[in-house]
């Protein structure tokens, strides 16, 4: 269900593996109420450190998204936002895909693209406005 | 993290004659970790790990494991009891067979793991029969730490476990030993020049240069903190110092400027926004870029 996270993209990696999860959940590949693997077995598998697995288990608790039932394991909550999510991504995605489609045919590059849209979440945006 | 470290040294000093390993080197490792200690070759790791273990006298400062002083020859055989030790050349008895090695090792320990001696003779598929001078690189270091993981330690400390390794066995390595300290009360303090490893398994790191610590931290930590800031401005880049802490290296070239920065990514842009720059992108920033922008350069 998971995929190994990528230590090089300088995104942390209990980040990572807490958006796989949601996404998982999103396209629901697992379901409310279905367990996840265990620490162990999933540090294992995808060969990162326990600690960092048992950070973000502890996270998605935190946001709701997963419960921690003791010595049992994680299990997805069930109240989870699933497939509703899934339509809203879709909705999210389809705007994404239109602006893409526009920059590239006003031939703007992927990695343009790509610092576009990071300096837009990062809000950095006003600087490059007040030299305009 | 109020537990005590399993690993702490304090302004520790080695001279070797006129030549100066380590220059003061600082270290804390925490119970449950897996610790990276990354460096270029030289830079005092090796003469490190043999401080820890009693081998090597320093010439100042101080070493203690669990709690104990590492200089002192009571106290140094009690700590090389709680700690497996896998060397860079994995020295082994070459005329033994696999199955002979392990059952001579397993006489020295009272607290050998049958249980875990099983698992990895079954996990590395390791075959019983052979002599250990017939074995490739990759067996010979499966041998060495099946003894080392087998011998119930708290503490491992491994010296280059990977070095030499192809990758398929060197993802087999890393995941033994994640899946130990997943199931066993371990730390682990591993020395290292490769870095990839270092980002994929370790909490914690530090990377040693010229005999010195010179970035610790959680490497979740780093990976969140550090950042390259980009600045490209109409004319020449101005010649500024910024005032905000945090500041690891600012380059300057014809029209950009490109800070890097280990916390405080805020500050930094705002005084960067007093400059007018004409575009501002921040850049993530990996542990192997952190590696190449703190160590020192070859001469």
């Amino acid at each position: 269900m998971l995929l190994k996270p990528n230590p090089s993209l300088g995104v942390p990696i209990y980040l990572q593996l807490m958006e796989q999860v949601k996404h998982a959940i999103e396209t629901g590949a697992v379901r409310p109420g279905e367990q996840l693997p265990g620490i162990r077995p999933l540090a294992e598998e995808l060969v990162i450190n326990p600690n960092t697995v048992a950070k973000a288990y502890r996270e998605l608790e935190h946001e709701g998204v997963i419960e921690l039932r003791h010595g049992a394991g994680a299990f997805v909550s069930l109240n989870a936002r699933g497939r509703k999510m899934t339509d809203n991504l879709r909705a999210a995605q389809s705007i994404v895909a239109g602006a893409v489609t526009r920059l590239r045919a006003r031939s703007v590059t992927e990695e343009e693209i790509r610092r576009l849209f990071e300096a837009e979440l990062a809000g950095l945006t006003r600087a490059g406005e007040r030299n305009d | 993290m109020t537990e005590p470290p399993i690993v702490e040294t304090t302004e520790l000093r080695k001279s070797y004659g006129a030549l100066e390993a380590l220059r003061g080197l600082n270290l804390r490792v925490p119970a449950g970790s897996i610790y990276g200690f990354l460096g270029r070759n030289g830079a005092g790791k090796t003469t490190t790990l043999k401080i820890l273990l009693g081998m090597v006298r320093p010439t100042g400062g101080n070493a203690r494991v669990f709690g104990l002083d590492a200089d002192a020859p009571e106290t140094s055989v009690a700590i090389r009891r709680r700690t497996g030790f896998v060397s860079e050349d994995k020295d082994l008895f070459d005329t033994m067979t696999v199955e002979e090695i392990v059952r001579f090792t397993a006489a020295f320990y009272p607290r050998w793991r049958s249980d875990l001696e099983q698992r990895y003779l079954r996990k590395f598929e390791l075959p019983a029969e052979k002599k250990v001078k017939d074995l490739s690189r990759g067996m010979r270091t499966k041998v060495a730490l099946l003894l080392a993981l087998s011998r119930g330690a708290d503490l491992l400390i491994l010296d280059e476990p990977t070095s030499g390794l192809d990758p398929a066995i060197v993802e087999e390595v890393l995941q033994a030993i994640v899946a130990h300290v997943a199931s066993e009360e371990m730390t682990v303090f591993f020395s290292s020049h490769q870095i990839a490893e270092v980002d994929q398994i370790a909490d914690r790191v530090t990377i040693i240069d010229g005999g010195r610590g010179v970035v610790e931290g959680a490497i979740e930590d780093l990976r969140e903190n550090y950042r390259r800031i980009h600045l490209v401005f109409d004319g020449e880049a101005p010649k500024t110092a910024f005032r905000a802490p945090g500041i690891v290296r600012t380059r300057r070239k014809g029209r950009t400027l490109s800070v890097l920065l280990s916390a405080g990514t805020e500050r930094v842009i705002e005084e960067a926004r007093a400059l007018n720059p004409v575009s501002v992108d921040v850049i993530p920033v990996t542990l192997k870029e952190i590696f190449l922008e703190t160590v020192t350069k070859e001469d």
